[in-house]
């Protein structure tokens, strides 16, 4: 009998709404996010608009929504660019440890950390222009390593098991002892990572859409909503505010989340717990 | 004087140690004996008032005429380090890995404000050439030394400032044999110059009946018997002792059978590693960790490969089942090559069991799943029914019970994971057992069982085992023929017997002098 | 060690290599013709070959190539084609801002970082540290842009202790250092909440170890025994982290700059994909790429420095 420790739950919550609040985004927004209505400019919160409109007379909350949806969908795909190439890159090393083709894995790694997203991205739009899909790419690459690393540092330290050896014994491949034993075994460590680049890239998309390199209007983004209320912070503090919010609580929910998650998968502590 | 008297320990409500006493006296070597679990660690952990969170002591811990368990925590560490000792059974971590050694055991006598940083380092000096250091500079790093100078240096730190109490949780317990003798004769020789007491913690019968003047027997949080050491050791008075002195002696009946047709030849066997690297593409002269072995296992013989850690012999092992590729020399078994491409049939016929009874199984998988992994050798791979009837079958065999097929490893004691990985290894009904250390990591009463059980497959099986140990005793017991092994060489070959009564080798006679041994008296029949 | 630091050289002059690599082939290659790209779809010809004459962009690719490296390492950054200015000038102005600036973050974040996590550690499991990990938690979760931009709101806005960006040149360095506070500060909070909680599992790993034991053994007091030994040992993963960080904090410095209106690099960068000015673009990446590839070799001299075991590899 394990009880679920608060913040786990509070963090839960808090990405449920939101991943709530971008799944209804698709089929009914309060208002249309793409059309710019210079009457309603700049309103308060009232029934019609529960936060009130930006100096384009759009609804802050209809923005939100859509909002919600991009973060989550960028930062989506990038983890799964980031495991799906990531994860094996990691295993192959690990399998083929001090091979050249593990030197050669962990040597490309080290290169790509040396491109921070930002610097990626800024490559990208020089050449293709910005868009959404840039922001995917430019995050997406940058979490290779990172899961190629935690990949290999788990299955290295499995690979010195016995029952490895046992599996070498009966016959066993290097391909299919990945798989059916070091794959099962890491995949705790590959969650909790998820958790944490999912939160980084909703972070990074931010910033990239904040500069400008994201995803280009009419599409609404959180970090948009912030450079566009930048001009506006002395007379609506407001609308610089809520967009900001709105980051911190969806990370900060995913980051609990991730880290009940560690300390429930974590048989180390699980042991201490029982 | 230190006397523990009705020391009793909880922790987190959980009780493990029941009114424990007993005394030391100075310049006397008391010793601790037990089974895994039993608390003996925990006593010695106790006394240093070094407990985990949570940990409820009541009782008394008396030094000259206060408790110990008494003192705030200020005053316990003016007491460690100063008249309290200790040095723990791991030298390779027990050591801080950035600092230095002289620094290390300066820094006692720099705690306790006794020297300022000159006077330190030359008393840390002198305590390291008491311990038999002398030609180890004091700038070395911990990684810099092997296992035994690095124990050495651990109790040089614990008697910088000759406390009255020396504390040994299994000091010896992780070095090899010869490694062992010697600090062990370091200790025996400390406790007697410099007249400490010395609490030796041990699972070993035959260390404590070599080095203790007092044992006490501790079963389950409480010592089961206490006296001096030849009386509690000749007169085994409780049942558990007797269990624990016969297990550790126990050789399993044996039938011996005529010996067929060879099924396992090693001839000239090398097995190289890339040397370390000098420079950036260029590497020094590869090491040979296997060189030139050869070896012949009979049809339903027991042969035993002796060596300390780093001797080669798992490097020959691994070249043994095929997992590893050969740089010279050639391997067959059953009348096949053996490599790394060889075909699946073949390595149906040559099984192993491992040491690590917690390391050897996958522990998402059911046992079922563990024991048929095997089966992936067989080109007819039995189907589910059948499947889990032979399952059942190799549980039955190795003395589990069918139904346990479907619980998970971590169910299971180490003993019985031992069971289950010898069952897995049955499965494919091999002709060849390679026993890697399987014995190494379980108790005296546990490993006794085990080597029962192994006894009794090869006579109704008629398995041919190579037995890999450390432990001289095991091999002496389970062994037909034995091999010697030392820097990747068999230094020494011959029948068990003939080999332990009359080595011819000086290794062997070393490794044979080293090994702690039960004395006479406490053996019955 | 010397052998350590003649291989790790020898990986940093591969990896600069393979970066700059990266970088032309992306700006110069990819695009086909940089000239006819920078002037877009309408240019005509004789202006592209203008351009291209201009900019140094004729010849084969490699020689191109090997004439921007060899420029670049000669101090010459090539032309901007807006400014019309070699792009070495640019940099050099901005760079007295970008590096000031992460500089401050970074040497703030680590002053942040360390009490903190130290503190968290020896108090584990009580109020102060479940305190301080949920103060860490929310640093986590703050963009340090919106950061930026609240602190502005309060320092700048309402208390009007600060401008709110801008800044006024060094040739008054207390308003130059005034003006960097509360950029650094932006910067420097996220990254110190990460980093006291790296510091904080780094030590408490340490303190599990047999040698903490040993060190209890002989006498030390539990914090003495913390300071003493764990520290030193924590340390080692907590420079690999700082080393990782220092890109975050160059790529947060850049959109810092935005917030602030302060004239750095990353103005420089985002002027530069504006107006297509791909020689601007390149040279300043690659720069950016410099920084941390030498970064990352400083780390891992660092790192020989506090673990004795890595001076014998190579």
């Amino acid at each position: 009998m394990t009880r679920l420790p608060v913040s786990m739950i509070l963090g839960a919550v808090l990405s449920a709404m939101f991943l709530a609040m971008a799944l209804v985004s698709f089929v009914w927004t309060p208002h249309d996010v793409e059309q710019l209505v210079i009457a309603n400019r700049l309103q308060p919160a009232s029934g019609d608009f529960p936060l009130g409109t930006d100096q384009f007379g759009r609804d802050l909350l209809s923005m939100l929504m859509v909002g919600a949806r991009v973060s989550l969908a960028v930062a989506l795909v990038a983890v799964g660019i980031g495991v799906v190439i990531g994860v094996p890159l990691g295993l192959a090393a690990a399998a083929t440890r001090g091979s050249l083709l593990d030197e050669l894995i962990m040597r490309g790694n080290d290169l790509i950390f040396a491109f921070p997203s930002l610097v990626i991205a800024i490559l990208i739009t020089a050449v293709f222009g910005p868009s959404a899909f840039n922001a995917i790419i430019a995050i997406g690459i940058f979490n290779i390593p990172v899961f190629a690393r935690v990949a290999r540092g788990g299955a290295l330290s499995l690979w010195t098991l016995d029952y490895i050896l046992a599996a070498r014994v009966a016959g066993k491949g290097k391909i299919r002892i990945s798989v059916e034993h070091i794959l099962p075994n890491i995949a705790n460590l590959l969650i909790v990572q998820a958790t944490i680049q999912f939160s980084l890239g909703i972070l990074a998309e931010a910033a990239l859409s904040y500069v400008g390199l994201s995803v280009q209007p009419p599409v609404p983004s959180w970090g948009r909503m912030l450079s566009d209320a930048q001009t506006m912070i002395y007379s609506h503090p407001m609308l610089a505010i809520l967009p900001g919010l709105a980051i911190v609580l969806m990370v900060l929910g995913l980051n609990l989340m991730g880290d009940g998650l560690r300390d429930l998968l974590d048989p180390r502590l699980r042991r201490r717990r029982q | 004087m230190i006397t523990l008297d009705r020391l009793s320990l909880a922790i987190h409500g959980e009780a493990i140690l029941r009114d424990v006493s007993f005394s030391m006296v100075p310049g006397k070597t008391f010793g601790l004996v037990g089974e895994s679990g039993s608390g003996k660690s925990m006593t010695a952990l106790a006394l240093m008032q070094l407990l985990p969170e949570g940990a409820e002591t009541s009782g008394a811990v008396t030094l000259d005429d206060g408790n110990l368990l008494d003192r705030p925590e200020a005053e316990m560490c003016a007491l460690r380090g100063n008249e309290l000792g200790m040095i723990f059974q791991e030298p390779m971590t027990a050591l801080n890995p950035v600092q230095t050694i002289g620094d290390q055991v300066a820094e006692t006598l720099r705690i306790h404000g006794v020297a300022a940083r000159a006077e330190a380092r030359e008393v840390a000096r002198a305590r390291l050439d008491r311990v038999g250091l002398d030609h180890v500079p004091l700038d070395r790093f911990p990684h810099e030394l092997s296992g035994g100078q690095r124990q050495r240096v651990c109790i040089a730190t614990a008697i910088a400032l000759r406390p009255r109490l020396l504390i040994a949780d299994e000091p010896t317990t992780a070095l090899d044999v010869t490694t062992q003798a010697q600090i062990l004769d370091l200790l025996r020789g400390l406790v007697e110059e410099e007249g400490m007491a010395l609490l030796l913690i041990t699972h070993d019968l035959a260390v404590v009946a070599d080095l203790a003047d007092h044992i006490a027997v501790m079963q389950d949080g409480e010592i089961v018997e206490q006296g001096p050491t030849r009386q509690v050791l000749s007169e085994q008075r409780h049942p558990y002792t007797r269990a624990l002195l016969e297990a550790s002696d126990h050789r399993p009946a044996r039938t011996p059978r005529p010996l067929g047709a060879p099924l396992l030849t090693a001839s000239d066997v090398e097995r190289h590693y890339p040397g370390p690297r000098v420079g950036l593409l260029r590497r020094g002269a590869p090491l040979k960790a296997v060189d030139g072995v050869s070896l012949m296992l009979q049809t339903g013989e027991s042969l035993g490969l002796v060596g300390e850690s780093g001797c080669g012999k798992s490097t020959l092992t691994r070249a043994l089942l095929g997992l590893d590729g050969v740089q010279g020399g050639s391997i067959a078994a059953l009348g096949n090559p053996v490599s790394p491409a060889m075909p699946n049939t073949l390595r149906a016929g040559i099984q192993v069991v491992f040491q690590d009874p917690y390391g050897s199984f996958n522990p998402r998988w059911p046992v079922e799943h563990l024991i048929a992994e095997p089966f992936h050798l067989l080109d007819a791979k039995p189907a589910r029914d059948a499947r889990r009837t032979r399952v059942g079958e190799a549980l039955q065999a190795v003395g589990l019970q069918p139904s346990d097929m479907d619980k998970y490893p971590h169910e299971f004691s180490g003993g019985q994971r031992q069971r289950i990985a010898i069952a897995r290894a049955l499965i494919t009904h091999p002709k060849i057992l390679v026993l890697d250390e399987a014995v190494s990591a379980l108790d005296v009463r546990v490993r006794a069982r085990i080597l029962d059980l192994l006894a009794d497959l090869q006579d109704r099986m008629g398995l041919s085992y190579l037995f890999i140990s450390h432990d001289l005793t095991v091999v002496r017991a389970i062994t037909d023929r034995v091999m010697v092994m030392q820097a990747g060489r068999i230094v020494e070959e011959g029948p068990t017997e003939q080999v332990f009564a009359a080595p011819q080798h000086d290794y062997t006679q070393a490794l044979l002098a080293a090994a702690p041994r039960l004395p006479d008296y406490a053996r019955k029949e | 060690m010397l052998r350590y630091v003649l291989g790790r050289l020898l990986s940093l002059g591969l990896s600069l290599i393979v970066a700059s690599l990266v970088i032309f082939t992306v700006i110069e290659v990819i695009p086909g013709d940089p000239a006819a790209f920078m002037l877009g779809l309408n240019a005509d010809e004789a202006t592209v070959a203008a351009l291209r004459a201009d900019l140094g962009l004729e010849g084969s690719k490699a020689a191109r190539y090997v004439s921007w490296i060899s420029g670049m390492v000669q101090g010459d950054f090539g032309t901007s084609y807006t400014y019309r200015v070699p792009v070495g000038q640019l940099v050099a102005d901005r760079l007295w801002v970008s590096i000031p600036l992460a500089l401050f973050a970074l040497i703030l974040s680590t002053a942040i970082a360390f009490p903190i996590g130290i503190l968290s550690a020896a108090n584990r499991g009580r109020g102060l540290d479940y305190g301080i990990m949920g103060g860490t938690q929310l640093g986590i979760a703050i963009p340090n842009f919106w950061f930026g931009m609240l602190l502005v709101l309060v320092f700048a806005v309402t208390l009007q202790w600060f401008s709110a960006g801008g800044f006024p040149g060094w040739e008054t360095p207390l308003a130059a250092l005034k003006a960097l506070v509360l950029p650094s500060i932006a910067l420097a909070l996220p990254q110190a909440a990460i980093l006291a909680r790296v510091m904080r599992s780094a030590l408490i790993e340490t303190l599990a170890q047999d040698y903490m034991r040993t060190a209890r053994a002989k006498g030390l007091p539990r914090r003495q025994a913390l300071l003493r030994h764990a520290l030193r040992n924590a340390l080692i993963p907590v420079l690999t982290i700082i080393g990782l960080q220092f890109s975050f904090l160059l790529a947060g410095a850049i959109i810092i700059e935005n917030v602030f209106f302060l004239p750095g690099l990353g103005r420089l960068i985002f002027q530069g994909i504006t107006q297509r000015d791909l020689v601007v673009v390149e040279s300043v990446t690659m720069l950016l790429v410099f920084a941390v590839i030498l970064v990352t070799f400083i780390v891992d001299i660092a790192y020989a420095i506090a673990d004795p075991r890595l001076r014998r590899r190579a």
